[in-house]
């Protein structure tokens, strides 16, 4: 191991001081940074990425023009937020982040193209992207072919998993297993209806909470129901559920579908206060587009909320508006998008080296105390150790905090019993 | 299927179901009415469809808006208003299309399918650039929303009986505007014969501008309406176009009644088969079934008796 003489030198104490500074939610008022002082390239740098000794270069790519800039954008803003306090508290190793930001435009070869581009021609140290399962499967080949870092935001279907991805979201059972046990507890819950957009994460998501319903709640599922993408008429399947009268309609459907489920759900007289309704794709952004009238009352499964009452989350929320403006919401995954730069710049401090095999090493057991959601620790499969909540929709658009996990819920890509 | 319930819940299902099939009815009817008329009058193959509609539904978005900081006492009403701007909007764009694009590829109708596709994309990335990228919500006034109880099982959304009220009413005018006003024969034989229209007397390039805006303008009435039951965003206009051309060439693409039967059996078998089979399934079966008849009938349900 070359880099070991090099861990004395990077003190211990200047760690603390950085970890200490990024609780300061004031980060203007820090003087300005004067990068440089870290240690010598060739030592934290032994294949050929682009670090010099003031700057290192990271990738963000994320769709902003398309179908999925809707969704993308949030985490755009949120990395590029991090990475700007990142800076503001003396960078990574004494090095500026500097970022290149490259544009998916929501069509997956895109994706793989720039994916290698940013690892090939940039030599990026880390890339802050992808946001649909489509596109990360289409970015996975080239980021193992040529050896890249991949943080990943969005909340997923799991069965992967990969020495040159961190993923930041839940994987499926992360994010429903205890949702649907808390539902089941507190309504009383033994009938569920089924009801997502059709392509692999809901249908994935579906067939685990159906063998979690059967075998573990052992409740009744009545229907399960799929809409092609972009499906705009639900009165039908709305009929269904009032014939089969569930006592959870249990939800993941996507995009503008979204909007239109809860326009027409309304408008057929389900009264949300009443039916139990919980959906695991539902987050503040969706809200935006769906109108907190027409969903309030429903019950969303997510790690974090804009709501939830924390001081991390207290100092994240302020600078979040400060820099995107004060209407801006913060859904799951922009929080997770947030995670991304930090997590990695934590890792490359542990490591003490921008190599990317020694991060991917390193990164089982990098804890992230700061983080918005609270506490999360990496996994040995490069996932997160993250706690599972339950918000309740308000009319203004935000959620209710009204359950969460006491303990952070094991990520678990490969559920036994649920494939 | 159907051997837990009682004749109570399945009579009010069953009539709850029949009236989805017609609200679904209503929405192909009006998203494809503007398409009617300009690919089915005049030819045009236009892949922008989409984005006029969600034009007027921006619009919309905007009035609302505008009447809750300066106007909220009017809230109530705002909707009749954003209907009659969405189609002044669309239409007026329509017509500038017309004037700078269409006019050029009357000739190369085939041509007239790429270059109404760059402009989708076009108007795409322009409502995105102006409204941003995420989707908006358009409120709604409170009268509009939930549904009317007809009986103690039976309810049926209000935003539905709107939406079919609308096109009953746009039905009927495009209707007469065609096929008993003096533009619509001008529209007509324009459409039948471009060189002799000319001949007696017809200013056709003033009878197509003003017949794309039309078409246009309709789209964004349509548009307006579906803020009740669908998204606003930059490629929402997508969603909707598929369905649009299915219906129009299902139908027979120069009849307007060809139209409405086509918009028919597609909702009512669609409706139909999601019930009893599943969301997926039933697009499959309509779309075979589509096919199927257009393959034995390829003029479509209705066709103009020509000579050939």
């Amino acid at each position: 191991m070359s880099d070991e003489p090099n861990k004395g030198l990077q003190s211990p104490l200047r760690r603390k001081l950085l970890m200490g500074a990024a609780a300061l939610p004031l980060i203007s008022i820090l003087p300005r940074p004067s990068f440089g002082a870290g240690p010598a390239t060739s030592v934290v740098n032994t294949t050929g990425l682009a670090v010099t000794d003031t700057e290192v270069t990271v990738g963000i790519l994320h769709s902003a023009t398309g179908t999925m800039a809707i969704s993308e954008t949030g985490s755009i803003q949120a990395e590029k937020l991090a990475i700007e306090q990142i800076n503001a508290m003396g960078g990574v190793l004494g090095r500026k982040i500097k970022f290149i930001q490259e544009d998916g435009a929501s069509d997956w070869p895109t994706f793989a193209e720039k994916a290698k581009k940013l690892l090939v021609n940039d030599k990026v140290a880390a890339i802050m992207g992808c946001w649909t399962s489509a596109s990360r499967k289409a970015v996975l080949p080239v980021v193992e072919q040529y050896n890249g870092m991949l943080y990943y935001p969005t909340f997923y279907e799991g069965l992967e998993q990969s020495k040159n991805v961190i993923y930041t979201g839940q994987e499926a059972t992360q994010q429903i297993l205890a949702g649907l046990n808390w539902i089941a507890k507190e309504k009383g819950a033994k009938s569920f209806f089924f009801i997502g957009s059709d392509y692999i994460w809901p249908r994935t998501s579906n067939k685990i909470a159906r063998k979690h319903v059967e075998n573990v709640l052992k409740g009744k599922v009545v229907g399960e129901e799929y809409y092609a993408l972009g499906s705009t008429q639900f009165n039908s399947v709305i009929n269904k559920i009032k014939l089969t009268k569930p006592d959870v309609i249990f939800t993941d459907v996507v995009g503008g579908s979204n909007v239109a489920f809860y326009k027409q759900l309304k408008a057929a007289g389900v009264d949300l206060s009443k039916q139990a309704l919980l959906t695991i794709s539902v987050t503040e952004d969706e809200i935006d587009g769906i109108g907190g009238e027409n969903i309030a009352g429903a019950y969303a499964c997510m790690k974090y909320f804009q709501s939830l009452d924390n001081a991390n989350n207290k100092a994240f929320v302020p600078a979040f508006k400060k820099l995107w403006g004060e209407k801006t919401v913060i859904g799951d995954v922009t929080q997770a998008g947030y995670l991304g730069p930090w997590l990695w710049k934590l890792t490359v401090e542990k490591a003490g080296s921008f190599d990317v095999d020694k991060i991917a090493a390193a990164s089982p057991g990098v804890e992230f105390k700061e983080a918005p959601e609270g506490y999360v620790r990496i996994h040995e499969n490069h996932h997160l150790w993250s706690k599972t909540r339950v918000g309740r929709a308000k009319l203004d658009g935000q959620f209710e905090l009204i359950f969460e996990t006491s303990d952070l819920v094991e990520p678990d890509p490969f559920p036994k019993g649920y494939q | 299927m159907f051997g837990d319930y009682s004749i109570g819940d399945l009579g009010s299902i069953f009539v709850m179901q029949g009236f989805a099939g017609l609200v679904l009815f209503s929405v192909y009817v009006l998203m494809a009415l503007g398409l009617a008329i300009i690919f089915g009058q005049m030819g045009v193959i236009n892949m922008a469809h989409g984005e006029f509609m969600i034009l007027g539904a921006y619009v919309t978005w905007l009035t609302s808006n505008t009447f809750q900081s300066y106007l909220p006492s009017l809230f109530s009403g705002y909707f009749f208003l954003a209907m009659i701007l969405a189609f002044l909007a669309s239409g007026a764009l329509g017509m500038l299309v017309e004037w700078v694009l269409i006019r050029h590829l009357y000739k190369r109708p085939l041509d007239t399918l790429l270059a109404t596709w760059g402009l989708s994309l076009m108007l795409q990335q322009t409502y995105r650039s102006v409204f941003g990228p995420r989707e908006v919500g358009v409120e709604l006034p409170q009268w509009m929303l939930g549904s009317l109880k007809v009986t103690d099982s039976i309810e049926v959304p209000i935003n539905g009986v709107f939406v079919m009220g609308l096109t009953v009413l746009i039905t009927v005018v495009v209707a007469y505007v065609l096929y008993k006003s003096r533009w619509g024969r001008q529209v007509r034989a324009v459409v039948q014969n471009r060189i002799m229209a000319g001949a007696v007397g017809i200013n056709t390039e003033k009878v197509d501008r003003y017949t794309f805006g039309l078409g246009c303008g309709i789209a964004g009435i349509a548009g307006s309406a579906f803020t009740m039951i669908g998204s606003t965003g930059p490629t929402s206009g997508q969603l909707y176009i598929v369905d649009t051309f299915l219906v129009v060439v299902f139908g027979g693409a120069a009849s307007l009644l060809g139209t409405i039967a086509s918009a028919f059996s597609i909702s009512q078998t669609q409706s139909t088969l999601e019930f009893f089979t599943s969301g997926s399934m039933a697009k499959v079966l309509t779309l075979l079934a589509v096919v199927g008849i257009l393959m034995l009938r390829p003029q479509g349900l209705f066709a103009l008796k020509v000579r050939k």
